[in-house]
């Protein structure tokens, strides 16, 4: 952005701290009493310095980056507190200098790129409009200066691009454009919330880079609010943890993530599966939910779900008190500075081998499935969306399989083809030993029962005006398990304790159940038939980091309770490596890389795994940060699906190389395995 | 956008081919015999007279026989004649329009002149008084009954303050304006006589505003709700992150996306004005097409019927063109 610089940008402010928060209090005024969302939270952020706030969905940390904004809209409200902005006090602006401060000195990028954008005006107008309303610039200069700031974050033909509208664009694409609109006017702090939780893995290492570079060479201080401990980790040198409205613990984010110091935060870490953790290792998770926001307990918030509470905690709330040098937790059993212990796994309970060799219980040889959509006008060919193209796989008894790939690889669909919610294009499925490529719906509805579902939105799936007993109870009556409705409520009761409910919930209706509860009742509806094979399409994805690890955590147990198979599909590679014996990758409708699940994601041997699981941001880690985006299933490439991104594709790549297998039980579909590994990812064993 | 007007085009056209099949097979299946309600009693009981009057009216012809003339005539401007007047249909229709366009209009441009600013007041000032006036408002619109409304309007504004002209078009001696349209306002302004101008505009106030009363209501409140939605959408936040001032913001990003199901509507309304003036018309004693059509149906004049309702069908599809038209003005994501 060299020449565009608006001089005020040239004169740091020394040693003020941009952002000063202190004793902030905001609440939500609801009929039953104020809600504390924010309860009390200080930090500081200098200048040039990068800050994190993690917690879980409920923990306040969201509304508080909208307090610091001021963009906080009935019913909520900041009653106490200060915010003090380089030396201004931002409670004490009026409207009008808080619109001349917002968007210029200070900006916002939010969550969700794919509603942030106006549908209806130009990029190039989203992105200068601010900057011509602050004054900074005439319009014609702001035009120059936006195709510049597009380009600078990476988007593509960015000329072209400002003359579009945002429904031409990807979702990664447009975060570039909501970060190009943050720092239009080169503001002096930058508030990103989860600017990447709805994005792919390698795209959001994109963006993460985007941020970093943003502070490295501008002295942009930021403020990156996340649920994700090692998305903040790979931007932010600091961070704040908070819990039920308060920062539970705050200090220098390598030595949270190494030793955490207040117990929530040691379960934020402890909860979170990593790619170098054992596989089939049940995860660190803690029992219990957020207290409830009307009446916080008089001691700790964290003392009914803390593993390591003592007395004190019950009756005396914890200040935020001075741990270590630079470090402070609200803890008392940290308070004289102790670390807390590792967290003891205990042994992953002997896995039942899963039974290779015999016949799968469910396989698919070469299936297809394309979508053709509807003609765009009489002259021209339908387009097909070519969203499976040959996929052979196999789910073998007691076996947890995963699938892996970015959105738009096919994954899910690949799940409904197996399931027979969808019917191949082309290709065979077959399910304990019956062929179910093209079985009607009344042959497949008796062989249902064996082959189940779970999907990723489990509120969505969920009947809400059905009880979770009647939900329940349905397909037991159904498929005739029961004799009578008092033979079903007794399964159900006893489902609801096998997935970890108490019984009583069976008379609730969905809306009552928290998001892992949901998913749990999920579980329970697709084990009510006694299945052999569940097939789950991103059952935890949606969940909070510690719900994550209790669900799946339950769904280890079944698998060795029940000697179920899984056909796990997921997008979050660590999740998969905790979870499965084997793994298949999948880009562009293809498996590109399948192997033993510890093999493939710790050495793997396809170019695209390497990059997937480079990006993966545990701290630590250098990253292969894969540029461009999957190319259009409309069309496909002749050659290598991957080539296009690939950073060692040679002329080779132009034929398209089969999935061949390279070593016992993996197999990979590249013309050189192998061949790019980036030095860094040696680091990968060495991490922890 | 070019390939867009052409596809809605062409699919209004169908749809104005298959109205004028359906009208004429409708018009000519309802029970009810014209000759009946054209004779006398006396005549009507003479079975040669009504052959006669059966046969100069084509209506001895079969069904098909008399579509095929009616579409012939169609294609060259020909509504047939009029049983009751006696004349051209479309030469009564040319006659009646103007008058009912000119009110219509009016009556719509009203609408969305209080309709539009209201809904946005009210949205913007949930809950407070602005807000509780534009329900209050569009209630009373939407469910006061027309010929109750014209007559209060009346009985105030022209019998007791006398701030209203009375019924009509024009001062009942003033002559109307030579003119190309037909409307008075355009055709006075045409001929630059500012005082038959503002004559015909005085006139047109009061049954403008009983004959929009509904629809200001039914805008008013499409506005709030398409409104409120839109300032709660993430845009809007980010607009206001950015610094734009909120006026800024309520204009340019959240009424923009608001308008679709505004004009979804206005095109509705627009039609329904134009052809449902009747009761308006006949309290105003406003010579335009509703009375025309009133008076065609009370004597079962099939030809007039069918002419108008042709007219009123082909008004709509038009209608629905411009609303189609203006979606993909209003939203990048139509423009296929």
């Amino acid at each position: 952005m060299d020449g565009f610089i608006p001089p005020h940008a040239l004169q740091p402010v020394p040693d003020v701290p941009v952002l000063e928060v202190k004793d902030l209090h905001t609440v939500f005024m609801t009929d039953n009493g104020p809600i504390h969302a924010v309860d009390g939270v200080s930090f500081t952020v200098g200048p040039g310095e990068t800050l994190g706030i993690v917690g879980e969905s409920g923990s306040g940390k969201s509304v508080t980056a909208l307090s610091l904004m001021r963009l906080l809209e009935e019913p909520a409200r900041i009653v106490g507190g200060s915010i003090t902005f380089q030396g201004k006090d931002v409670l004490a602006m009026s409207r009008s200098e808080l619109a001349d401060w917002r968007g210029d000195r200070a900006a916002m990028v939010f969550q969700d790129p794919m509603t942030g954008l106006n549908p209806v005006i130009r990029i190039l107008k989203q992105v200068t409009e601010h900057i011509v309303s602050h004054g900074r610039m005439k319009p014609a200069a702001a035009r120059t200066r936006g195709i510049e700031l597009l380009r600078r974050m990476g988007v593509a033909a960015p000329e072209r691009a400002a003359a579009s509208f945002p429904h031409e664009f990807s979702g990664g694409m447009r975060q570039r454009v909501m970060m190009a609109i943050g720092v239009a006017n080169d503001p002096a702090l930058l508030i990103a919330d989860e600017p990447t939780t709805a994005l792919d893995v390698t795209i959001q290492a994109q963006i993460l880079d985007l941020l970093r570079g943003l502070n490295e060479e501008f002295g942009t201080a930021i403020v990156l609010i996340s649920h994700d401990l090692g998305v903040i980790g790979t931007v932010c040198r600091r961070v704040a943890v908070m819990y039920a409205g308060e920062v539970v613990e705050e200090a220098v984010t390598a030595e949270v993530l190494a030793d955490p110091r207040h117990p929530y935060a040691w379960a934020l870490v402890n909860a979170v599966p990593r790619l170098d953790a054992p596989t089939g290792a049940r995860l660190t998770s803690i029992e219990g939910t957020p207290p409830d926001a009307l009446n916080p307990p008089r001691g700790c918030r964290f003392e009914p779900r803390c593993p390591f509470k003592i007395a004190r905690c019950a009756t005396d709330h914890p200040p935020l008190m001075e741990v270590a040098p630079g470090r402070r937790a609200r803890c008392w059993v940290t308070a004289d500075g102790r670390s807390l212990p590792r967290p003891t796994l205990p042994a992953a309970a002997e896995a039942e081998i899963p039974l290779l060799a015999e016949a799968p219980l469910l396989e698919a040889r070469n299936v297809e499935k394309h979508f053709v959509l509807r003609r765009p006008s009489f002259m021209k060919p339908g387009l097909t969306v070519h969203a499976v193209n040959g996929v052979d796989i196999a789910l073998h008894k007691r076996e947890s399989l995963g699938v892996v790939g970015e959105s738009g690889c096919g994954k899910s669909t690949l799940a409904r083809l197996l399931t027979r919610l969808h019917e191949p294009t082309g290709g065979s499925v077959t399910f304990e030993g019956q062929d179910i490529t093209h079985a009607t719906p009344a042959a497949m509805r008796s062989l249902r029962p064996r082959l189940q579902m779970v999907f990723q939105d489990p509120y969505a799936s969920l009947n809400p005006r059905m009880t979770i007993g009647d939900a329940l109870a349905e397909p037991l009556l159904a498929h005739g398990r029961v004799p009578n409705r008092k033979a079903a409520d007794e399964r159900v009761r006893e489902l609801l304790s096998t997935v970890g409910l108490k019984t009583s919930f069976a008379s609730r209706y969905p809306h009552e159940f928290s998001g892992g509860q949901r998913q749990r009742v999920s579980i329970a509806r697709a084990l009510a038939l006694n299945p052999s094979v569940v097939v789950a399409d991103e059952p935890v994805s949606a969940l909070d980091v510690n719900v994550q690890a209790q669900v799946l955590n339950l769904m280890l147990d079944l698998r060795q309770r029940l000697g179920l198979s899984y056909l796990f599909i997921a997008h979050d590679l660590a999740v998969v490596r905790a979870f499965c014996d084997r793994v298949a990758v999948m880009y562009l409708g293809r498996v590109v890389e399948e192997g033993p699940a510890d093999d493939v994601l710790s050495r793997p041997l396809h170019p695209y795994t390497v990059a997937l699981t480079s990006a993966i941001p545990e701290p630590g880690r250098q990253r292969v940060v894969l540029g461009g985006e999957p190319p259009s299933t409309l069309r496909l490439p002749r050659g290598c699906a991957f080539s296009a991104r690939c950073p060692i594709a040679q002329p080779a790549c132009e034929e398209r190389p089969p999935l061949a297998e390279v070593a016992s039980g993996r197999k990979v579909a590249c013309h050189f395995p192998g061949a790019f590994a980036p030095r860094t990812l040696s680091r990968l064993e060495t991490v922890r | 956008m070019s390939r867009y007007i052409a596809k809605r085009l062409l699919a209004a056209a169908v749809m104005a081919i298959l109205a004028s099949a359906v009208i004429f097979l409708i018009a000519n299946l309802v029970p009810g015999d014209p000759v009946l309600a054209q004779l006398g009693d006396i005549a009507a009981s003479d079975p040669a007279t009504v052959a006669r009057w059966r046969a100069k009216w084509g209506l001895d012809l079969p069904l098909w026989e008399r579509y095929g003339i009616f579409l012939g005539g169609l294609v060259q401007g020909d509504l047939g004649m009029s049983i009751a007047t006696r004349r051209p249909v479309l030469d009564d229709i040319i006659q009646y329009a103007p008058a009912t366009l000119e009110l219509a209009t009016v009556a719509f441009l009203l609408s969305l002149a209080i309709g539009i600013p209201l809904g946005i007041a009210a949205a913007v000032w949930r809950d407070g008084w602005v807000d509780s006036l534009a329900r209050g408002l569009s209630l009373l619109g939407v469910s006061a009954p027309t010929f109750w409304l014209a007559f209060i309007m009346l009985a105030i504004f022209y019998g007791g303050l006398e701030w209203a002209p009375g019924p009509g078009r024009l001062d009942p001696i003033a002559f109307p304006p030579e003119g190309p349209t037909g409307l008075f306002l355009f055709d006075s302004l045409w001929a630059g006589d500012w005082e038959t101008f503002t004559d015909a505009a005085a006139h047109l106030v009061l049954p403008s505003i009983v004959l929009a009363a509904a629809t200001i209501g039914l805008i008013t409140r499409t506005t709030r709700a398409a409104m409120l939605d839109s300032l709660q959408q993430d845009y809007v936040r980010v607009s206001r992150a950015k610094g734009l001032r909120g006026w800024t913001v309520v204009m340019r990003h959240a009424l923009p996306n608001a308008l679709v199901p505004v004009v979804t509507l206005g095109g509705l309304a627009y039609a329904n004005l134009l052809a449902g003036a009747v009761m308006t018309e006949t309290v105003f004693a406003w010579p335009g097409l509703g009375r025309y059509t009133f008076r065609s149906a009370a004597a079962l004049d099939f030809p007039a019927i069918v002419g108008i309702t042709l007219v009123v069908s082909i008004t709509y599809l038009l209608v629905n063109l411009v609303v189609d038209m203006s979606y993909a003005i209003l939203d990048p994501r139509v423009r296929r």
